[in-house]
């Protein structure tokens, strides 16, 4: 199962510290683990559990930044800025890897992050680590390109805080109740043609 | 891309002024009592979603809107669905059902509700839906059940999972074998069914000769091949859940799972949004079972898509269908034909099997596209990962599962581009070879020779390598003997991407660490910024063509490409250990890599460098005898002055050293009497004053505290007086003399500590006394000037002297300077400090207030003490 999908920045934003990041999305899915701790229910109310997930989000995203900008010290080759309607090469250029969260750092179990980093946005999927990693980055880069594509990403526009619910409904198809889903072209082109129909809405 | 318009979006949604957002509130209300929702309903639910969403605080809505954004989950627009579910999914639940959440005895109320929720789903399954808001309600349902067994698998009886299994058998391997809807229709389910149905097709265009499968394409599919795609896609996490435990119950097979799998996620209990609005009030009031909304409402949906339609024909329990099929029947399926009698859990075992076998064999054809060439090795993953657990299960599945495992190895590999898959077949080597007796050497040296040889720079396989490895250490190391042996090459995957796999490493090096590995792995840790360099050299040399203008005027470019070099590089990148443990030219090979120093990635292997060793040095001293220990400590010293040229990173590395060096002698004093005379002749050696000043200084620290007959009953008068004369000549050197231009002063720390190891060795034979108090009046002498060549602080010098005052007063009563010197190892003892009856303060604090007492009836001066005199 995948625990969450994340959309995060990775570059330096102005009103926020360096090293900070700011989450544009995130879907968390099944329940919410802060509700037990080593076998003990937590004594937490529906508020404090909220903000404690969105805390380990951002402590996620966080980590995920770090590699990132690690990652491209790293290669030597600063980022290639794309323009809208180069999406595919924006996603073929992209920054990806994987970073291992121990546990409790910050999810009680261990768990795998996949990252693809276009530009100074990154995609994030959360899974338990046995998942077929393959698949989940497969589905990580449908995931991302769908959402550059139907929210515009790659421009200047604020789609991605407008037109969310875009995401969900990519969520739904593309990873339904946080399940990978083995989907051959056929398949995903018959999903494909769903989607779009509900954007043009 | 990020733009300032859309920061300030997010501020403006934290920001709201309250007044404000309680219009906002009452208009949403209104707008959503309207019969029709238009774009300003849709675009003012979104502008709610980014308020929840925009801030980690919870904002509770008025209860009108919650009920309101509630009866939306049912709307039949998919949009105001999903807005009303991410809404809800943000904010609080109505205060009357947080009460009943806080209940206790509450997850017992949970386990019965999801039961009744789960029966509901699964006789959904039964039903074909109906058109209108249904349309994508099957496809939703094993996911949603999967999400229920990952978190609450107890919730499941015994029923529910036999139901389960049997339908589970008829979507795997009886769905249909000929093309749904036309490739127009669009959506799910909604083809006309008009056309003569076409056979399905394989990935490489051929017609398709079996089953159905997740590798199988048409133009369009039917409900029972979508059913297919899903129900594989959930398999190994369901037989991973339920498999068949005799005489135990589902709920042991459950706690089994968690702990078997660390699947640690628990039984959720979120409240469950309750709906007001029809036939689901009496169940949603008793579920306060976790799903969120959005499943809540795919779930009423099931409930109402049940009573209009009749059973689906593709659906029924047949008991086995392999000949109602009508298709050419492969090998694989005539082996079955005996599962018939198979009870149902045992029966999906065995679908399982056949599924993944023809996955297997579909995964050989040439893939049109190259999405479906990576949805093959994917489901070869899979694949290969099922027949595993089926195999765990079940062993007699083992020689039936073998012969096809091996000829896929066979298969893939000499195809580096198959890696990934290949790791989960070298899991079931593994795990089975054993009991196949099958010869598993061409696996290990595959996966830890070629692999982090040729891959070390593809992160997700040094993840999933790293992984396999962690998670099967005690196996690895039982049954691999080439593990321990290989880690020069693994160690490939941190000098490349350090940030991402150093986690690992402190996970996996202790057990790299044996006495025979111990000097190599010393060794090899210390180059590991060498071997990152060397990598990238190597992958330069591999991409770029010779003529390449980045890298013509690098020397370290040249030298990898000097045939007169060569064995110097190959020996980094060795990928096995037991060739030496280091080479003789290493500090030509540090020379000629010196530029790369600060190269980024060099940077930060540099840096997880100093983390590694010191788990090194704390997993040797438990598998390494006092002789290795000694080697070790030599490796050391000699190591201290061949590391690569980067300023950072010899400080680095000796601030390790020097704190390892202590921990060493402490465990073992021995060991200086062992190593005296590699140790007196690096003391003696004025230069190492200057370059290595951490080291020297804790050189000189071990001489002076561990060369005690006390500690070993060989460390003779004489040995402490050789001690003695070379370190007093050390201290007169650096103390009479200004220091070499460029090299500065030596470091105050290292004088002091030079004037007490000698006190130290005097205090032990005190025929050296005079000698050394004669040194420190010297000193003193020298200094009464003020200022001094070789210390440019006056407050250092000040230090100095008074240790060298202090020393001299203790020296005067030799008796109490031994005892003060050496003092015995138990005032190290936590208890010396805590314990009131002995307690060390105890007898200061006594002393001190005598001694004021003393001094303010002597001079009845407002002056404070000074430290020296209060203790």
């Amino acid at each position: 199962m995948v625990v969450a999908f994340v959309i995060h920045t990775v570059c330096p934003i102005g009103a926020l510290a360096p090293g900070e990041s700011r989450v544009l999305y995130s879907r968390v899915f099944g329940p919410d683990e802060a509700l037990f701790q080593g076998g003990q229910r937590l004594q937490l109310n529906a508020e404090e559990r909220r903000l404690l997930s969105v805390e380990k989000l951002a402590v996620v995203a966080r980590q995920v930044q770090s590699a990132v900008s690690l990652h491209r010290e790293a290669s030597g080759h600063p980022p290639v800025e794309t323009l809208p309607g180069e999406e595919a090469l924006a996603l073929q250029d992209a920054d990806t890897g994987v970073l291992r969260l121990r546990c409790g750092d910050p999810y009680l179990q261990e768990v795998s992050a996949l990252w693809l980093a276009v530009n100074c946005l990154s995609f994030v999927i959360l899974c338990e680590p046995h998942e077929n990693l393959l698949l989940a980055e497969g589905t990580l880069r449908n995931l991302a390109r769908h959402c550059l594509e139907h929210l515009h990403m790659l421009g200047q526009g604020s789609e991605i805080l407008l037109k969310s619910s875009r995401v969900d409904v990519l969520l739904s198809r593309l990873l339904p109740h946080g399940q990978l889903v083995f989907l051959n072209h056929r398949f995903a082109q018959s999903l494909e043609k769903d989607m779009a129909a509900y954007m043009h809405k | 891309m990020y733009s300032n318009g859309t920061e300030s979006l997010i501020k403006q949604a934290r920001e709201i002024q309250e007044s404000e957002l309680q219009k906002f509130y009452s208009r949403l209300i209104k707008l959503l009592q309207g019969k029709e929702h238009g774009h300003e309903t849709i675009d003012s639910l979104q502008r709610l979603r980014l308020i929840v969403f925009a801030t980690k605080y919870t904002r509770t809505l008025p209860p009108e809107l919650h009920k309101s954004l509630l009866s939306l989950l049912s709307s039949p627009v998919e949009q105001l669905q999903v807005l009303s579910s991410a809404v809800l999914r943000e904010t609080l639940p109505l205060a009357a059902q947080a009460e009943n959440y806080n209940q206790d005895g509450n997850s017992q109320l949970n386990t019965h509700a999801a039961a009744v929720l789960l029966a509901q789903l699964l006789r959904g399954l039964d039903n074909r839906p109906s058109e209108g808001p249904t349309t994508h309600l099957l496809p939703h349902t094993l996911p949603i059940v999967n999400s229920i067994l990952t978190h609450s698998p107890e919730s499941l009886t015994e029923d529910n999972v036999t139901l389960l299994s049997k339908k589970l058998v008829d979507w795997l391997r009886y769905a249909s074998t000929t093309q749904g809807g036309g490739a127009s229709s669009g959506g799910f389910f909604t083809g006309s069914r008009s056309r003569q149905p076409l056979p399905i097709a394989e990935l490489d265009g051929t017609v398709s000769g079996d089953f159905f499968t997740v590798l199988c394409v048409g133009q369009g599919f039917t409900e029972d091949q979508w059913m297919n795609v899903y129900s594989f896609s959930m398999l190994r996490h369901w037989l991973l859940t339920f498999h068949s435990v005799p005489g135990g119950t589902i709920a042991d097979t459950a706690n089994r799972l968690q702990l078997s799998l660390s699947l640690s996620h628990s039984i959720s209990n979120v409240c469950f949004y309750s709906n007001t609005n029809d036939n689901c009030c009496s169940m949603s009031r008793t579920c306060f079972f976790e799903l969120e909304p959005v499943t809540m409402a795919t779930a009423q949906l099931v409930l109402r898509g049940q009573s209009s339609s009749p059973p689906l024909a593709t659906c029924c329990f047949a008991d086995d269908r392999s000949e109602m099929d009508g298709s050419v029947v492969s090998v694989v399926s005539v082996t079955s034909s005996s599962s018939r009698l198979l009870p149902p859990k045992e029966r999906l075992r065995e679908k399982a099997f056949q599924y993944c076998q023809r996955l297997v064999e579909q995964s050989d054809r040439k893939a049109q596209k190259k999405t479906d060439g990576d949805l093959q090795k994917a489901c070869l993953v899979e694949a290969v990962c099922i027949l595993d657990s089926v195999c765990v299960e079940d062993p007699s599945f083992v020689y039936r599962v073998f012969p096809c495992i091996k000829a896929l190895f066979g298969r893939l590999s000499s195809d580096l581009s198959f890696a990934r898959v290949l790791l989960p077949v070298a899991q079931f080597y593994l795990n089975h070879g054993e009991m196949a007796a099958v010869d598993c050497d061409c696996v290990w040296n595959l996966v830890l020779g070629r692999f982090p040889a040729e891959l070390f720079n593809d992160p997700f396989l040094a993840h999933e390598l790293l992984r396999f490895l962690r998670l099967n250490l005690e196996n690895v190391q039982l049954r691999v003997p080439q593990y321990i042996r290989h880690f020069p090459n693994l160690l490939k995957f941190l000098a490349w991407d350090s940030p991402a796999v150093i986690d690992d490493f402190v996970d996996l090096l202790p057990s790299m660490v044996t006495s025979g590995t111990a000097l190599e792995l010393l060794h090899t840790l210390l180059d590991l910024p060498c071997l990152s360099a060397t990598l990238l050299l190597q992958h330069r040399s591999m991409c770029l063509p010779i003529s390449d203008p980045g890298g013509r005027n690098l020397a370290s470019v040249n030298a990898f490409r000097n045939p007169s070099f060569r064995g110097l590089f190959l020996f980094l990148l060795r990928g096995e250990a037991g060739a030496g443990d280091t080479i003789d030219r290493l500090s030509t090979l540090l020379e000629l890599l010196s530029e790369a120093a600060d190269w980024p990635r060099v940077v930060q292997c540099a840096q997880t460098v100093p983390i590694l060793l010191h788990i090194f040095f704390n997993a040797v001293v438990n598998v390494a005898d006092r002789t290795l220990l000694g080697q070790v400590l030599l490796v050391t010293l000699e190591r201290s002055s061949l590391l690569l040229n980067s300023p950072k990173y010899i400080t680095e590395i000796h601030r390790v050293f020097s704190r390892q060096l202590i921990n060493l002698c402490k465990l073992h004093p021995s060991l200086v009497i062992d190593q005296s005379h590699e140790l007196l002749e690096f003391a003696g050696a004025t230069s190492n004053v200057y370059n290595k000043q951490e080291v020297y200084t804790h050189v000189v620290l071990v001489l002076g505290e561990y060369l005690s007959v006390s500690y070993d009953s060989r460390c003779s008068t004489k040995l402490i007086t050789s001690c003695f004369e070379t370190l007093e000549a050390v201290l007169f050197e650096i103390t009479s003399s200004a220091p070499h231009p460029g090299t500065g002063c030596p470091a105050p720390r290292a004088i002091t500590t030079l004037m007490s190891a000698l006190a130290k060795l005097a205090s032990r034979s005190h025929d050296l006394i005079p000698r050394v108090s004669l040194l420190l009046s010297k000193l003193r002498n020298v200094s009464s000037g003020g200022s001094v060549s070789w210390c440019e602080d006056d407050e250092d010098l000040d230090s100095v002297l008074t240790l060298g005052e202090e020393l001299c007063a203790l020296l005067k009563m030799p008796g109490v300077a031994q005892s003060v010197l050496n003092p015995p190892a138990h005032v190290t003892a936590p208890r010396w400090h805590q314990d009131t009856n002995v307690a060390m303060p105890l007898q200061l604090r006594a002393l001190t207030r005598l001694t004021q007492a003393h001094a303010s009836h002597a001079q009845h001066t407002p002056t404070s003490p000074s430290p020296h005199t209060s203790t």
